[in-house]
C-alpha cells in the first residue's frame, strides 16, 4: 500500500466488520513520532485471537487462508522504529466489548510513508457502512482537525443518512477546509 | 470553512428524495474493499463510482456498497454489477477512470463494456 491512508483504512474495515457502532481514527504528531489510534466497540477478540493477529497465515474469513492487514501494518510501523499494540475485549467475555489499535511510527525516518488522503479514507468508511458513527481527530503542531458524525446525525435527523452524496461531499468539504485553514 | 449549520440545509433538500432513493435499488454495483482490494487500489474506484452515479443523476435507481475479499485477489479492484432480472457482471482491475466508463456505457447506457470483464482480461 502506498500510504498510511490505506493502511488505516484496511484497519478500519475490521472494524466495520466486527459490527462496532462507533469508531475512532486518531491521529497525533508530536517530537516526530505520529500516533495513530483505531478504536472500536465491535465485537472484539478473545486473548487467543489477539495472539495470533500477527501471524499472516491467520484469519477467520473464508474467502482465503491469509489475514494480512495486521501484519502489514506491523511491518511498517516497526521499519520506521515504531510499534503496534492491540488491545481486545470480545463480547463473549466483556459488556464493554471492542478493539483498541495503536500504532506509532518514526515521521523522520527514510522508510516512514506518507500519510495520504486520509479525508477519503472517512469517506470511503462512512459511505460503506453510514449507520455507524466515527470520530477523526488530526493535531499536530500544523494542524487540528476533528469531526464526529453524531453531531452531523443529530443535525440531519433520522431521514437523511450519511452516506447521502450531498453528505458526503459536505464532510469531505469540511475536512478538507480543517486541513486548509492550517496551512 | 463549512459549518455543521450547512448540513439543516442539506437535510431541508434531501429528507423527501432519499425517502424514494433508499425503497429502489434496482442495481447494486459492489466493490471489493479487503486488503486485497484496498492495496490494489479500490479507493478511488468506489470514490469515482459514488461520484460519478451522482453526477450521472442515478442514485435513485443505483446503489454503490461495498464487500469484503471474493476470492479473486489477483484480480481486484473486482467490481461486481447487480442488475434484476440479469447475470451478474463482474469487471476486475478496475481504476477510478474505467469506473467513469463503466457508469457512463453500463449505468447510463446499458451495455457492459466488454473489455474489462473477468473473461476478457488477462493477468
Amino acid at each position: 500500500m502506498k500510504d498510511l491512508s490505506l493502511y488505516i483504512l484496511d484497519i478500519a474495515m475490521n472494524s466495520v466488520r466486527a459490527g462496532a457502532k462507533n469508531i475512532s481514527v486518531l491521529l497525533s504528531e508530536k517530537d516526530n513520532v505520529l500516533t495513530l489510534q483505531i478504536i472500536d466497540d465491535g465485537c472484539g477478540m478473545t486473548a487467543e485471537q489477539v495472539e495470533k493477529l500477527s501471524n499472516p497465515f491467520f484469519t477467520t474469513r473464508k474467502t482465503r487462508k491469509v489475514g494480512l492487514g495486521v501484519p502489514f501494518l506491523r511491518m511498517l510501523s516497526e521499519m520506521t522504529g515504531g510499534s503496534v499494540t492491540v488491545e481486545s475485549r470480545s463480547d463473549a467475555e466483556f459488556e464493554d466489548h471492542g478493539t483498541t489499535v495503536t500504532a506509532t511510527f518514526r515521521v523522520d525516518h527514510i522508510d516512514f510513508i506518507p500519510l495520504g488522503d486520509v479525508v477519503e479514507t472517512m469517506i470511503t468508511l462512512i459511505q460503506g457502512n453510514p449507520d455507524s458513527d466515527y470520530v477523526f481527530r488530526h493535531t499536530s503542531d500544523k494542524v487540528n482537525v476533528a469531526m464526529d458524525t453524531s453531531e452531523m446525525r443529530a443535525i440531519l435527523g433520522g431521514d437523511v443518512p450519511l452516506n447521502t452524496y450531498e453528505v458526503l461531499a459536505f464532510i469531505r468539504e469540511y475536512l478538507q477546509g480543517q486541513y486548509n485553514e492550517n496551512n | 470553512m463549512k459549518t455543521l449549520a450547512e448540513l439543516a440545509a442539506i437535510r431541508e433538500q434531501m429528507k423527501d428524495k432519499v425517502a424514494i432513493r433508499t425503497g429502489s435499488g434496482a442495481v447494486r454495483v459492489v466493490v471489493g474493499m479487503a486488503t486485497c482490494g484496498i492495496t490494489a487500489g479500490a479507493r478511488p474506484v468506489l470514490n469515482a463510482f459514488v461520484e460519478e452515479v451522482a453526477k450521472a443523476g442515478l442514485t435513485d435507481k443505483v446503489m454503490v456498497t461495498q464487500t469484503g475479499c471474493i476470492g479473486i485477489c489477483q484480480y481486484e479492484p473486482v467490481v461486481e454489477v447487480y442488475e434484476d432480472g440479469k447475470e451478474k457482471v463482474t469487471y476486475v482491475k478496475m481504476t477510478a477512470e474505467k469506473a467513469k466508463e463503466v457508469v457512463e456505457k453500463h449505468l447510463c447506457g446499458g451495455e457492459a463494456v466488454g473489455e474489462y470483464l473477468i473473461g476478457n482480461t488477462e493477468l
